[in-house]
């Protein structure tokens, strides 16, 4: 009977010391979870950034300055251009 | 040894007095009430009433905390971004809390970029609670942070970025300062573009971190990304040639709109003056009008191919048929209209093409209002055209009884009616459009809408389409509206502006137009108001912005040219070479 009892309490306490061990498991898992999701949140706001950014430097006013002055560009003058007839 | 009388515990004298026999059990009883009272409460928050004192309990660890959503961007329609929405902190303070050392100020000062007076003053204020500076960048927030102050606070917001600043500042409106649309598609899209924020309930450990979801998450909703119709390349083509116009004509205001005749969208839509959204300090209400759909305006001459396309449709002329417009006014009641020159006899052709209120008024003269009013009902004039766009005009048209002979006259040629440019744009799709009107759209469509209505037939679409060609070629009003390699047609306006009651000597010049004309593609309609460096008639001031904007845009979208190209190169599949000049190439 004591024998009994003595097992029985060993059980229980394994199955308790399972129950923390489990649950920390799970706190830690879920931490780490917690942490990913916001690192994709950042990611995300990093992304609307650079999004910004891009269309920011490719305003056209910037590309028109640039092709006109750095690159000295302008459209064609009558006669520069040739109409390829038959395509399309 | 022991005192005689001395009194111990056990021969306390008082004992051996037997005391009554209810004392003893009246105690007795006031202790077991008391322990019932005790255990019956005990039990009573234990096992019956549990739930107000767990949630107590749950309050000291659980938090429910707000998942924030983000709000849709806008994009042009090829998905480059015109708004956008980025986290940015507030910071604030709770002034009682705050204990700064000297330098300590001077550094938050210096990070908020302020002077570090006025960072002591806010701080100075009374109450609870002060904004120290709203919308920083979150590197700098992150640097504030790091000080760890006491009593400074932050709050993660979102602001609105418009990169494209100015150029699609009317279309695209702005949001307030809680991310909220105050005009324009911001305002008319706020439905689709705002999200809905969504909140979870969790644990929280000792140092504030979140270790486990307790249940009852509500997922947040992101704003969805609204398309618009606008092509920034159209747009900025736009806005240039508006600006440079502005400036050129010394003009007070002005706008343009491109249409797509396929499907009604709108392609460009820009208006002068015009304002930075990204930097909203200093703004003037004219700055802010959206002249394109909010505001009204006399169109004058534009008005007048309408009135010609009725009475073709009637079969009431021809395009040959003779008017004679001598002596070059015509006198109705007591008012007389006249034409800025004696045109002698016109054809119907001619009159559009020299843009005669004499002989449109003869046109019109044909009709009974009740007629008219229904053609200007039927293009959209007198009622908004339902964009969605936050105050839209309708214009003005009165109803068809009101009207007095003068003023069927006058309205012929566009005075005593008011349309926005929009409507104008809109209606002359019907001419761009082989007679059918279509809904104007202010977000992108994939295949033309199915609402087209028919306004005047086929046939009488295209020969108006030839009458308003002649007005752009010799001996029209509007030669400058001439494009390189494709043809062109369109209408000049310039009306004298009604201020008061009264009409003044102040002018809105104005050109609608459409190309290539044997195929349409584009509307354009532009309108100058007050241009006062000495020219004002709309073929001299609006007309040379059409070319502009026309040329521009149709070879933005690749449109073959349909003129013939005298001074371009062609490389014909038939191996044939045209000559042409030369340029140095």
């Amino acid at each position: 009977m004591i024998r009994m009892d003595a097992f029985m309490l060993m059980i229980v306490v394994a199955s308790a010391l399972g129950v923390v061990a489990s649950q920390h498991h799970s706190r830690k898992v879920f931490v780490a979870l917690e942490r990913e999701q916001a690192r994709t949140h950042e990611l995300e706001v990093e992304w609307g950034q650079l999004q910004l950014e891009q269309s920011t430097w490719a305003t056209l006013a910037r590309i028109e300055r640039i092709a006109r002055t750095r690159l000295e560009l302008g459209e064609p003058r009558p006669g520069q251009a040739i109409l390829i007839e038959g395509v399309r | 040894m022991k005192k005689p009388g001395a009194v111990t515990f056990n021969h306390n004298p008082l004992l051996e007095k037997g005391l009554p026999a209810w004392r003893p059990r009246l105690v007795l009883i006031g202790l077991l009430l008391g322990s019932i009272t005790l255990v019956s409460r005990a039990a009573y928050l234990q096992g019956f009433n549990d739930d107000f004192l767990k949630a107590k309990g749950e309050s000291r660890y659980a938090r429910v905390i707000d998942i924030p959503a983000t709000r849709g961007r806008i994009t042009d329609r090829n998905g480059d971004i015109m708004a956008v929405s980025t986290p940015v902190s507030s910071i604030w303070a709770i002034p009682p809390d705050v204990r700064l050392s000297p330098s300590d100020t001077r550094q938050l000062a210096g990070l908020l970029e302020m002077e570090v007076d006025e960072v002591s003053r806010r701080l100075a204020t009374q109450g609870d609670f002060v904004y120290l500076k709203r919308q920083l960048s979150p590197d700098i927030a992150r640097r504030i942070a790091e000080l760890k102050l006491p009593g400074i606070h932050q709050q993660r917001e979102y602001r609105r970025y418009y990169p494209s600043g100015e150029v699609m500042a009317h279309v695209l409106g702005f949001t307030g300062v809680d991310d909220k649309g105050q005009e324009g598609v911001e305002l008319a899209f706020e439905a689709d573009l705002a999200g809905q924020s969504g909140s979870r309930r969790v644990i929280r450990d000792r140092r504030g971190q979140i270790v486990e979801d307790a249940g009852s998450i509500r997922a947040p909703r992101d704003g969805q990304d609204v398309a618009l119709s606008i092509d920034v390349k159209l747009q900025y083509l736009a806005h240039t040639a508006l600006q440079h116009a502005i400036e050129l004509h010394k003009a007070k205001a002005g706008a343009i709109v491109v249409l797509d005749v396929r499907t009604g969208e709108v392609l460009a839509l820009v208006n002068a003056p015009t304002f930075n959204p990204n930097n909203r300090a200093n703004l003037s209400g004219a700055q802010l009008r959206n002249r394109v759909l909010t505001d009204i305006y006399e169109p004058g001459s534009t008005m007048k191919p309408f009135i010609a396309a009725l009475a073709l449709e009637r079969g009431v002329v021809n395009p040959q048929t003779v008017i004679n417009t001598d002596p070059g006014r015509i006198t109705i009641g007591r008012a007389t209209i006249s034409d800025v020159k004696r045109h002698g006899p016109l054809t119907v052709a001619q009159v559009i093409q020299k843009s005669s209120n004499v002989g449109t008024v003869k046109m019109a003269q044909h009709f009974a209002p009740e007629e008219m009013w229904r053609m200007f009902d039927s293009l959209g004039f007198g009622a908004p055209l339902k964009l969605g766009f936050p105050g839209e005009a309708g214009g003005r048209l009165r109803a068809a009884k009101t009207w007095k002979p003068i003023e069927q006259a006058t309205m012929s040629f566009g005075h005593g009616i008011s349309a926005s440019l929009m409507q104008m744009a809109h209606a002359y799709l019907a001419f761009a459009r082989d007679g059918e009107l279509l809904p104007v759209s202010l977000t992108r469509v994939s295949e033309a809408p199915s609402g087209a209505k028919r306004v005047f037939s086929v046939e009488t679409a295209r020969k108006m389409r030839e009458i308003l060609e002649l007005a752009t070629g010799p001996g029209g009003t509007a030669p400058k509206a001439q494009v390189q390699g494709y043809r062109v047609a369109g209408k000049t306006g310039t009306a004298h502006k009604l201020e008061g009651g009264r009409y003044t000597n102040k002018y809105i010049s104005s050109f609608v137009g459409f190309a290539p004309v044997s195929d349409p593609r584009i509307v354009v309609a532009v309108m100058i108001d007050e241009p006062t460096a000495g020219k004002h008639y709309g073929g001299t001031v609006a007309a040379p912005i059409f070319a502009r904007v026309t040329e521009g845009a149709l070879r933005a979208l690749g449109v073959a040219p349909d003129a013939p190209l005298v001074p371009l190169q062609v490389a014909g599949g038939n191996g044939e070479k045209r000559e042409a000049p030369r340029g140095n190439m």
